[in-house]
């Protein structure tokens, strides 16, 4: 992997944000970084080829599309944790499936189109065989959701 | 942020056959090219102008809440990521969460109901460049807040990270 020019950092800082909603809006955020359209999107698919970037796409707010989620810790056997991880991912609105240190050791997100879905897979996973514990931390205030890194 | 999230709670959800085809187009990758709303308003079946339009107004009615590049975080630098789960007093969790989000480490700040065995209602998301630097920043955290009560738990792997795929069901 290479080292990240000054105009890397400027342009994922910028990339971080927001892309402008208009038919051409690499050439918008050239017009910023005082390049050209060509210049951004050579280096883009760059440093996605590099592996630098996660995903560049449209993130939602999945609560004003009518959906709903949830946090769920897991306390699971150590020597069943694979398995159990496995089977949760199967399920599609799994979304982060995490094994952390402590007395929960399986944590993951679920985002669910209605209530009774949501009680329909949180009772199977319950009842997989290795967790010996399960707690449901609903949200009802989301104080920050904004995953950017300043790059200097 | 806050405040918009929570008005959106009241609003009834109308979503429309015209805005599910342009979220179904938006879910994948961004195309990298000259006119890339051209591209997705051709998978949704309209013109680049109508996509447009629909894309400025879910992201005015905040259904949309960011377009751009999320960064993978270990080869960004940041290679110890912690979710620390605060025990606060309820009457106090807004003023807290309020201090907490203004640390640019926080990615993420949520307030989450507790279980009988785990009486954590606050958790936050931190990303730092070394455990050291992550438990300076969480004991940073503690000592403005006075929350003295939290775990730190660190991720040990990975095992999903992807995307919520919506209306496809």
């Amino acid at each position: 992997m290479t080292e990240l020019t000054i105009f890397d950092k400027s342009l994922l800082n910028l990339l971080q944000s927001n892309i402008p909603i208009c038919s051409r809006p690499f050439e918008e955020m050239a017009k910023k970084l005082g390049t050209d359209e060509q210049t951004v999107l050579k280096r883009l698919r760059e440093l996605k080829a590099e592996g630098y970037l996660r995903r560049i796409g449209t993130f939602f707010n999945s609560n004003s599309l009518g959906y709903q989620g949830t946090l769920i810790a897991l306390s699971v056997e150590p020597e069943k944790i694979q398995q159990v991880a496995e089977k949760i991912n199967n399920y599609s609105g799994a979304t982060h499936n995490y094994e952390r240190e402590g007395q929960f050791n399986l944590w993951f997100t679920l985002i669910t189109p209605n209530q009774v879905q949501e009680q329909k897979i949180l009772s199977e996973v319950r009842e997989l065989n290795g967790v010996e514990d399960m707690i449901c931390l609903k949200s009802n205030k989301k104080y920050k959701v904004n995953v950017q890194f300043n790059l200097q | 942020m806050f405040s918009s999230i929570c008005n959106e709670k009241m609003k009834t959800f109308e979503i429309n056959a015209r805005d599910k085809a342009v979220i179904r187009a938006l879910q994948g990758d961004f195309p990298l090219c000259e006119e890339p709303y051209k591209i997705l308003a051709e998978q949704a079946g309209m013109t680049e102008e109508e996509f447009i339009n629909c894309v400025k107004n879910l992201s005015e009615e905040k259904k949309i809440r960011k377009m751009g590049a999320v960064l993978k975080h270990r080869e960004a630098g940041f290679i110890a990521n912690a979710l620390c789960a605060w025990s606060v007093p309820n009457e106090k969790l807004d003023e807290v969460a309020q201090v907490m989000i203004k640390n640019p480490a926080v990615s993420h700040c949520y307030d989450r109901n507790t279980a009988p065995n785990w009486n954590y209602n606050l958790y936050t998301m931190i990303h730092a460049k070394s455990r050291d630097e992550c438990e300076k920043i969480i004991k940073n955290l503690s000592e403005t807040t006075g929350i003295e009560q939290f775990q730190i738990l660190y991720s040990k792997k990975e095992w999903k990270k992807t995307s919520m795929k919506y209306f496809c069901e």
